[in-house]
């Protein structure tokens, strides 16, 4: 019964896919609007990584644009030493060619480097929870920034570029819009690996810790182990969505991943709903949207948005669509694909 | 070498009685709600702003040196005092109290202290734009030196100031019987109405003195460290907030303590190091402590029964 | 056969003793009770063999190995489940969800294969979902086996819990006060359950009771604690009419009129 309708799916989502990319590839969509694509595809990783922890787990993860800042330095250096043209000799370390398929690859060890600092708030999940552990994220996030400051050989504070120029040096093997490809493949494949992940039994584990951690333990689920897994796992994503942020701008700065990022993640996350990915896609995509409607109030846009998430705690703590996906509100879409 | 030392020790004392002082705000609401008002630290930045319009606004009048100086201050503080205080409460009341009523997870109020926090230091960029401000000089400052060292009278009234105030709260909470009504709704939020505690009442309070502490705080900072700008909050507010964890929240000596301890961090790591890592290097120890000790110092462990 | 054997297991909290020098040895197949008055140790001994609290002193021996320092997990997978007083089900997930989840340990897949589906991911989460619905039929559950806990009658959820505990398939069933909270037709349902899941599993019971008529009707032989230690031991009829327990229990005479 599934089998069919998913394969319509997804055949007609890689139609759809393709077109936006020809029309991209032939200046037909708008370079703005094709940066509101871009930047919502990189939220949509962002949101969703950080549902896996705070959502999915109930932790309270405050920090997560730490990690992001992680990927986005380790995958931009990568780039930039790799295949920058140097100056003098004319040439890069790899040729230009090499980046268009190393480029997925840089990304994801990017990622991994992310994953990695996040043992720095795993390991502490262990022993503590709720409010320590968010003070712990905090902190985590604080020493990413004030470290990256430091390091002169990124930068410090006046940042890094030059991921502007690998683009331009892929382009110049073969003319296709890159970067509007990479974020829409990462972010559908995120949310495709998560949704495996959290349908398992394997994954439904950090749901278990999430409603009673006692009884989980006791229960044969290896907490630690999970935490761990979780946190990594949330955290490698949050690296992936940073090192794809960081070649869409060209430019990244330890500023840029502070905890007013961090909080925009928690702003999805909770106006979504903790349980629920859909959710969580739906919300990045609206935020970014609304982000960029608000853009001409400038900073009144750091005044609303927070007070809408002030009203959602009021009236409707639960976010838009609490646990729920959006297979239970249409259950038609059940047929297509199976959430839960 | 004796008197760099000494003068280093004196600094710490005065930037970590900043760091105390707002710890002692956090700890208070903690210690009675079991939420961490993240929008203290803002809280904390708005009252310099208060107090930095306040006192433009008297400098009109009178000058801002010898007795008049003081006679500045002495209105100056308890006008910001009641402003912000008046704040706090009109956010617990909006903000907060409709959450504890309705029993909502914690998680919800925390979320929206963070939020109000966003929306205090926005809304003041937006009032004020991005440009720091000054504070006025109000006191004349004397400068005692023993042996080398130099010690100024705000110095002093810094350090005096944390000082009271701790001594202040410590009866307070521990002898007075608000304190114990303070004490006991920290234990259990929802039986304490029925033995005739005033829940409401007694939160109140507890904004009102919490707010207070950041006024003061607020205009002494001002006037000892006169650059404004709207983010000073948050950075100080979360240093200080990991300094009350650190030290262990919930305790009055816990987080006044840690206030301090996070003075001499820092101003020891500027003596020997660069201050480009101060922040780095405080922050790791402060989240080493906390994984080591995850309760802070004098904390008490919650429990939880199986 | 001995299935569990603690030998001078003592907890000590602080300046509290919560549990002192307890012998307990239960052989394969039985069916124990442990009672005592309110704060007597009980839930502390429990919490100690699966796992939660290390023993200050003490030797936990289950099935030949020491288990105690060992992790709730780990002790959980060598073969002990348990219920909990205050029914510790996970009310947000279905009803097959919590029965899946207790098999967490024995998944048979590794940590890749879920976002990998391998066959053999597919192969075991089909064997785990049989599973857990074949023990939801043998107790007569499989009807609300996609509802949630919260919003099933209390007695149900007690069932549920118990069937969760089973679905890993212990050797040893630690049940902590089971008929807590139940109304007295519940309370007869949980007694001829019990009985029938002792009969029909391979399995052996230690329960902490408090309602008599459970403990005198289903158990084979009783300890009797009080203030960490023992008091008593012996077949029901023996602790009926032991003044130790009668005076744990109800005071000396003297007391009720003091």
């Amino acid at each position: 019964m599934g089998k069919y309708q998913q394969k319509t799916v997804m055949i007609g989502g890689g139609i759809l896919f393709g077109l936006l990319l020809i029309l991209a590839h032939f200046k037909m969509i708008d370079l703005y609007v094709q940066s509101v694509i871009m930047f919502i595809g990189v939220n949509i990783i962002f949101a969703t990584s950080l549902s896996i922890v705070n959502g999915y787990m109930g932790e309270f993860s405050c920090g997560h644009a730490g990690f992001m800042a992680v990927g986005a330095y380790v995958s931009s250096l990568l780039t930039v030493v790799l295949f920058t043209v140097d100056k003098e000799t004319g040439l890069s370390i790899l040729p230009a060619s090499m980046s268009l398929y190393l480029f997925p690859i840089i990304i994801i060890i990017g990622g991994i480097a992310a994953g990695i600092a996040g043992l720095l708030v795993a390991i502490p999940s262990f022993k503590t929870r709720d409010d320590y552990l968010a003070i712990i994220t905090i902190a985590v996030n604080f020493i990413i920034i004030t470290a990256l400051n430091n390091m002169d050989f990124v930068g410090g504070s006046r940042g890094y570029m030059g991921m502007k120029k690998v683009i331009y040096g892929m382009e110049g093997v073969f003319k296709f819009p890159y970067m509007l490809f990479w974020v829409i493949t990462f972010a559908i494949f995120t949310v495709f690996l998560i949704r495996r992940f959290i349908t398992s039994t394997y994954g439904k584990g950090i749901i278990a810790i999430k409603q009673d951690e006692v009884a989980a333990e006791i229960m044969s689920v290896d907490t630690n182990h999970m935490k761990l897994v979780a946190f990594m796992f949330s955290s490698g994503l949050a690296g992936v969505s940073g090192g794809l942020f960081a070649h869409v701008i060209g430019y990244v700065n330890p500023g840029s991943f502070s905890i007013l990022k961090s909080t925009e993640g928690l702003v999805m996350v909770y106006l979504a709903g903790m349980g629920s990915l859909s959710g969580s896609v739906i919300s990045a995509i609206l935020f970014t949207i609304l982000l960029e409607l608000l853009r001409p109030l400038q900073i009144f846009k750091w005044v609303i948005i927070p007070l809408i998430l002030i009203l959602v705690m009021q009236f409707r703590p639960e976010g838009l669509m609490g646990d729920k996906e959006l297979s239970d509100f249409f259950p038609k879409l059940k047929k297509f694909y199976k959430f839960k | 070498m004796l008197t760099t030392l000494l003068q280093n020790i004196i600094n710490a004392l005065q930037w970590g009685s900043f760091y105390s002082m707002i710890a002692l705000g956090y700890c208070l609401v903690y210690g009675v709600l079991r939420l961490i008002n993240f929008a203290h630290g803002d809280i904390f930045m708005v009252a310099a702003y208060i107090g930095f319009v306040f006192v433009g606004f008297l400098l009109k009048f009178m000058p801002g040196s010898g007795m008049y100086g003081w006679l500045v201050l002495a209105i100056t503080l308890p006008v910001t005092m009641i402003l912000t205080s008046m704040l706090g409460v009109f956010i617990e009341r909006v903000a907060y109290r409709p959450l504890r009523e309705k029993g909502a997870h914690r998680l919800y109020v925390v979320i929206t202290a963070l939020m109000v926090g966003l929306v205090l230091e926005n809304g003041n960029l937006a009032i004020f734009g991005a440009s720091s401000r000054k504070f006025p000089e109000i006191i004349d400052k004397v400068v005692f030196t023993f042996g080398g060292v130099r010690i100024t009278n705000l110095k002093v009234l810094v350090i005096v100031t944390a000082i009271v105030i701790f001594i202040f709260l410590q009866t307070v909470v521990n002898r007075s019987k608000i304190g114990m009504a303070m004490r006991a709704i920290s234990y259990d939020k929802f039986g304490i109405p029925l033995m005739g505690i005033p829940v409401n009442k007694v939160v109140v309070f507890t904004f009102i003195v919490g707010s207070s502490l950041a006024a003061i705080a607020g205009v002494l900072f001002g006037m000892s460290y006169p650059v404004l700008d709207p983010y000073m909050g948050m950075i100080i507010g979360w240093k200080a907030f990991i300094a009350a964890v650190v030290g262990g929240i919930g305790d009055i000596k816990g987080a006044f303590l840690g206030g301090f301890m996070l003075g001499f961090i820092e101003i020891l790591i500027v003596s020997f190091f660069s201050s480009n890592l101060k922040d780095l290097i405080a922050f790791t120890i402060l989240l080493i402590i906390l994984v080591i000790k995850p309760t802070g110092f004098f904390g008490v462990a919650k429990s939880t029964k199986i | 056969m001995s299935l569990l054997k603690i030998t001078d297991l003592t907890q000590r909290f602080g300046g509290l003793t919560a549990v002192s020098d307890l012998q307990l040895n239960l052989e394969e197949g039985g069916l124990y009770g442990l009672i005592g008055p309110n704060g007597a140790g009980k839930t502390t001994i429990f919490n100690m063999v699966s796992g939660f609290y290390t023993p200050t002193e003490g030797t936990i021996n289950f099935d030949g190995n020491v288990i105690n320092g060992k992790k709730p997990h780990t002790v959980t997978a060598l073969g002990i489940g348990r219920t909990f007083q205050n029914i510790r089900l996970w009310h947000d997930m279905t009803v097959l969800d919590n029965i899946r989840l207790s098999q967490h340990y024995h998944l048979g897949y590794s940590v890749f294969e879920p976002f990998l589906r391998t066959k053999n991911y597919f192969k075991n989460e089909k064997r785990i979902e049989e599973k857990s619905m074949e023990l939801l039929g043998v107790f007569n559950l499989q009807d609300i086996a996609h509802e949630y806990p919260k919003n099933l009658p209390y007695g149900i959820q007690r069932r549920v819990e118990i069937a969760r505990a089973l679905a890993a398939e212990p050797k040893l069933l630690l049940l902590d006060e089971p008929a807590a909270g139940l109304s007295s037709a519940d309370v007869v349902d949980l007694i001829d359950h019990i009985r029938w899941i002792h009969d029909n599993f391979d399995i052996t019971i230690l329960m902490i009771e408090h309602q008599m008529e459970v403990i005198m009707n289903l158990c084979q032989y009783i300890k009797v604690i009080d203030f960490g230690k023992t008091i008593a031991e012996g077949t029901p009829d023996e602790i009926q009419k032991n003044p130790q327990v009668i005076k744990a229990y109800l005071g000396d005479e003297g007391d009720i009129y003091a």
